[in-house]
């Protein structure tokens, strides 16, 4: 075993793992925020998610067309995209709840689960169709800002993106933003009060149907930002390419406490650490035994022991639990 | 008293359509609408009973003769009633919320499928595949395997609750679909991706071909699972199932053995699929992971609630939905909408053949299902068949 | 209570009614009959592109070459199956495709998962599979008489791939990396062996079934600086991989299997991957004057480029339609035995896809596979490819196990 490659990959990694975390916490944050209020799990959010990058990809192609994105700012410009898809993911988001959700919020628990699975597979295939007639295209790409590209080289071992540099401080803002709202404004208040007790807080004069479309709204917004990340950072798009993230979020939400908005994001850093360490040293380690499709197992095992000792996660949970 | 003949009627005509337009899979649903009809009409029981027994046991494998896609199409009901039948005992009667249910009848089908292949003889040395008569072996084999393994799954999680336990499960679930997708190096266990093939069958008796055959043992799985259900939700058992699924602090004040009685959900849960794993091995002559993703855990999960949650009826008829409807109803459609496309049907002036192939209907299949998970979720709540104490919930 | 259960009933007897009419029997049965082709890909689902794209290429075929046999009074109608990637599913379509008699050849599937335990079906009735797209050796290796295909095999593409390595590129060391399906894990395996066998050092083999973050694998390969990179698997994986791998700054040279053979590759990765090289047996518009006519209708028709597989699909559909021609040489509908036989026996000199001829197995007898180069970042110069070496390999003779 070369020790010296595995120390000399480690910084790297490492920020592999972090870049990933975050990405999977900005995803988290939308299932979070639901179900901390609704206490359900919003399985379509991978679909919202997903929606936040098509719209992405499409006002950049559009201005790409108009020949904006060279001509403005590239801050400008990513500004602007992230803006469209939160728009786009919220607004569907809201829809979404309208439709498919608020008949059910009185049904059994498990009956939104399956109404969210239903939208989850009618979105996607409405992304398809909505993409092959438009631009007769399954996968999209996203347009290189030649910024973004740039790369920074911290030590002879390790380099760092634009882009990657962007996603976490992009996922910072969001979380501080996230944490602005629920805790310091009104909204945020009553946001607060619908998730203690929704018949208590109607007492109060509180719009319950009103908050939990905001919920949603501020959700989907929260995915569409990501998925425009997600696209930027990765480069390529397909409608059923927000599936695996989504499952991996969710389960970085659970990790942290499900419904508890820092919790994402340290869920989102240890799932994202775990596979970045899993994926590159499971193979070296074992002389190619295992390798890096061990990483998922690795990554379910240790929520498995995580969950065994703190059976709420690991910050723990804001809201009771139903019985 | 106007329901035995017609019952009757209804069961006959709709054979005797079959028998007239074996094509047609409009006539094949109502067929097996006819089942519906019979079982929720208003006669005695005996006749219930034998117009039922009469239609599985004669009519459907002399339909299945003339037309095997039909018979597919039952066993592969027969397969996922069984499966949804086992989750609903783990998630309708003991409300454990299970996104990994698939993983059982991964570890059953691969159980028969590595010692009824030559695959084995890469792990032990010579002498496999074993002779087809070990079927009848292994499915008790994969029944204990599988059983073994819910308990191994249950023993974790037993402290968990609600979605801590879903995803925990659906991560068991991924964690058995890549191992048997990996276990091909360091030892070949399942030979990875490329799976493992040919697979014994066992010899049928009276020369059976193969379609019956499996379309029988699946039926008769059923029916045992369908007792077996029966027995164990009337039983202290079961009432422990449904009190801890209601309240678990309750329970445990009332004396209910919480840990024996939630590893006995996943173990019996689990059975059933390993069960079915071991025929749904030797029916398809090879498997590979494709078979056992977390979208077929998410089917039978919307299976069980479609059919209406812990309701024995309801599962079965939930699985014959989604079944039909995915195998049978919504190709048939696409089928139905191509034909006319082909014929060059005009509608409002505008030729079907000129559609582009952005409409292709085979290509909404999926999207079509999702609106009526929704909708049936919108209008009916409750499922098809909700069980009798959730509708005196409701009711009350 | 009465009246509505005969209400109900009443309801069901009209959609019978219905039902007992359906489109088929409506239309007269024109001239002596109607031939069918059915293909079975998943046109839902993650991997729909590429099985629309051996449904597009079938059509495509059909339509073209369809005239000889309504020359003579046959209907040929195409029937396009969903198999959703899923062999439960791809079973049961097969159930429902040997019950419909007018159907008499298969294309596909994309699968091998899919495509083994259907052709049991299909081999029932003698239905004719012609795969575009099954590299898996076990398909053709159990010797089934309706089962053939028109790809090469995972275990002379591998060879074709690590021979160019060694040979033309020079490697020293290789690196691989495969999707985990049976196909690019198939044809990985394949490689490694070879280039072990060669002397080439392996630095690494992973499998990945990831997406999009390919950070964590490429950490480590761009450490250790191997000569040679080679992707077993598809372009919607392999592009971004090594799109990610060049921005961090790996140096090796890429090589990959047919899987990459998309304008996609190079919508999705631009100048990332212009210089690499890949397998394949269809060989490219620029130096085949049938590929470029097969791309530019291909285009004309449906608006896109062909995906990898659709030249394939295309050439499995005209010796469907040639063998049904020869078999239907008395004027009546043939039966699938013959249809079968006479698969076997056809030859389909210049398909887009070389000189097409079966051996006993159902393999190509001659595999031509090209080695290209990618030449332009635009997707529309896709045509431009080059060829850099031609290879042509039998297929191995007996099956190995």
């Amino acid at each position: 075993m070369d020790v010296e490659l595995l120390i000399g990959i480690f910084p790297q990694v490492l920020l592999d793992g972090i870049i990933l975390g975050f990405m999977y916490a900005l995803i988290a944050l939308g299932y979070t925020m639901v179900y901390g209020v609704l206490e359900f799990i919003n399985f379509a959010h991978s679909e919202i998610f997903i929606v936040g990058a098509f719209v992405g990809v499409e006002v950049m192609l559009g201005l790409k067309s108009v020949g904006l994105l060279e001509g403005l700012p590239w801050p400008v410009v990513l500004i602007l995209v992230l803006l469209a898809g939160m728009a786009g993911s919220g607004l569907l988001a809201v829809a979404v709840e309208r439709v498919a959700y608020r008949p059910l919020r009185n049904a059994p628990r498990l009956i939104p689960l399956i109404s969210a699975i239903g939208i989850s597979f009618f979105l996607q295939d409405m992304i398809r169709l909505f993409e092959s007639l438009w631009r007769n295209a399954f996968n999209l790409v996203y347009p290189t800002l030649d910024v973004l590209n740039l790369r920074f080289e911290l030590t002879e071992t390790m380099d760092v993106s634009v882009k990657s540099l962007v996603v976490i401080v992009g996922a910072l803002l969001m979380l501080w933003a996230l944490h602005l709202i629920v805790n310091r404004t009104k909204v945020g208040t009553a946001i607060r009060a619908v998730a203690e007790d929704q018949a208590a807080a109607s007492l109060m004069g509180i719009d319950v149907n009103r908050i939990i479309s905001l919920t949603f709204l501020i959700g989907g917004a929260m995915g569409g930002a990501a998925g425009v990340l997600f696209g930027v950072q990765y480069g390529l798009i397909n409608p059923y390419s927000g599936f695996i993230p989504g499952l991996k979020a969710f389960t970085a939400a659970v990790l942290g406490g499900i419904g508890n908005i820092p919790g994402a994001m340290v869920g989102g850093l240890v799932l994202g650490l775990l596979e970045a360490f899993a994926a590159s040293y499971l193979s070296l380690l074992t002389g190619g035994a295992f390798g890096a499709e061990y990483k998922d197992i690795l990554a379910f095992s240790l929520l498995i022991l995580i969950l065994i000792f703190r059976p709420k996660g690991l910050l723990g949970e804001v809201v009771r639990e139903r019985a | 008293m106007i329901q035995v003949p017609l019952s009757v009627g209804v069961v006959a005509v709709s054979a005797l359509a079959v028998a007239m337009f074996p094509r047609s899979v409009l006539v094949f649903l109502l067929f097996q609408g006819s089942l519906l009809f019979v079982y929720r009409a208003r006669i005695p029981e005996r006749l219930r009973w034998s117009l039922l027994a009469a239609a599985l046991l004669v009519l459907m494998p002399v339909i299945g003769y003339f037309n095997s896609y039909y018979l597919e199409v039952a066993t592969q009901v027969g397969i996922f009633v069984a499966l949804a039948l086992g989750l609903n005992i783990v998630v309708g009667l003991a409300g454990l919320l299970d996104l990994g249910y698939v993983a059982f009848f991964a570890v059953g089908a691969y159980s028969w499928a590595i010692f009824g292949s030559p695959h084995a003889n890469i792990i032990l040395r010579g002498g496999f595949p074993l002779a087809g008569w070990w079927f009848y072996v292994f499915l008790l084999v994969g029944l204990a395997v599988a059983a073994t393994t819910g308990i191994l799954l249950g023993l974790p999680v037993l402290r968990l609750h609600g979605d801590y336990l879903a995803i925990v499960t659906l991560g068991f679930g991924e964690v058995i679909r890549v191992l048997a997708n990996n276990l091909d190096k360091p030892i070949n266990f399942t030979n990875g991706p490329k799976g493992i093939t040919p697979i014994s069958r066992p010899p049928t008796p009276f020369g059976l071909p193969y379609g019956e055959y499996f379309y029988f043992l699946a039926l008769l799985i059923v029916v045992a699972v369908v007792i077996v259900n029966r027995r164990l939700e009337d039983s202290h058992i079961g009432r422990a199932w449904e009190a801890i699924r209601e309240d678990e602090v309750a329970a445990r004040a009332m004396g209910v053995p919480l840990v024996r009685m939630k590893l006995m959900a996943f173990a019996c849960g689990a059975s059933f699929a390993g069960v079915m794993g071991v025929l749904f091995s030797a029916k398809q002559v090879f498997i590979n992971p494709e078979s056992f993703t977390f979208l077929e855990s998410i089917g039978v999960l919307a299976m069980v609630i479609l059919g209406g949650m812990g309701s024995i009826p309801g599962a079965v008829v939930g699985a014959t939905v989604v079944t039909v409807l995915n195998l049978q109803v919504l190709k048939g459609f696409s089928l139905w909408l191509n034909e006319l496309k082909n014929a060059g049907v005009t509608v409002l002036g505008y030729s079907l053949a000129d559609l582009p192939t952005q409409f292709e209907p085979a290509k909404y299949e999926r999207m079509v299902f999702g609106v009526i998970l929704v909708l049936m979720m919108i209008f009916r709540p409750q499922g098809i068949f909700p069980a009798r104490r959730r509708q005196r919930e409701l009711g009350g | 209570m009465i009246h509505h259960r005969v209400r109900l009933v009443l309801a069901l007897l009209a959609v019978l009614a219905v039902a007992l009419a359906p489109a088929s029997e409506l239309q007269a049965q024109a001239g002596k009959g109607t031939i069918k082709i059915a293909t079975q890909s998943p046109l839902s689902g993650g991997q729909a592109a590429l099985g629309e794209g051996i449904k597009l290429g079938a059509q495509l075929a059909i339509e073209r070459m369809k005239g000889t046999l309504e020359k003579q009074g046959f209907k040929v109608d195409f029937v396009p199956f969903d198999d959703q990637a899923k062999p439960d599913v791809g079973v049961a379509n097969s159930k429902n495709i040997i019950a419909d008699k007018d159907i008499l050849a298969i294309i596909g599937h994309l699968n091998s998962g899919v495509a083994i335990p259907s052709s049991e079906v299909y081999k029932e009735v003698s239905l004719v599979m012609i795969s575009p797209a099954n590299t898996n050796p076990v398909v053709t290796d159990r010797g089934y008489p309706n089962v053939n295909r028109v790809c090469g095999r995972d275990d002379i593409q591998g060879v074709v791939g690590s021979e160019f390595a060694h040979a033309t590129m020079k490697a020293k060391s290789v690196y691989i990396i495969h999707d985990k399906t049976p196909y690019g894990q198939g044809v990985a395996e394949f490689f490694k062996a070879d280039a072990e066998k060669k002397g080439l050092k392996v630095l690494g083999f992973e499998g990945t079934e990831e997406k999009s973050n390919f950070d964590p694998i490429i950490t480590p390969m761009k450490a250790k600086n191997p000569d040679v990179i080679y992707f077993g698997g598809i372009y919607d994986q392999g592009a971004p991989f090594f799109k990610q791998a060049r921005e961090k700054g790996v140096k090796g040279k890429f090589l990959g299997p047919d899987g990459m053979d998309s304008s996609d590759l190079t919508k999705i990765a631009g100048k990332a991957v212009v210089g690499m090289h890949y397998t394949s047996a269809a060989g490219p518009a620029s130096a085949l004057p049938k590929a470029k006519a097969f791309s530019e209708e291909f285009k004309k028709k449906f608006g896109k480029n062909p995906e990898p597989y659709a030249a394939e699909a295309y050439d499995a559909a005209t010796i469907a339609i040639k063998a049904i021609e020869a078999a239907a040489k008395g004027g009546k509908v043939p039966s699938r035995e013959d249809v079968a036989t006479a698969v076997r026996k056809a030859k389909l000199p210049n398909g887009i896809t070389g000189d097409i001829e079966f051996d006993a197995k159902g393999d190509r007898k001659k595999a031509l596979y090209f080695v290209l180069q990618v030449a332009n970042e635009d997707p529309g110069k896709w045509g431009d490819n080059k060829i850099v070496k031609q290879l042509t390999i039998a297929a191995p003779a007996a099956a190995k196990k």
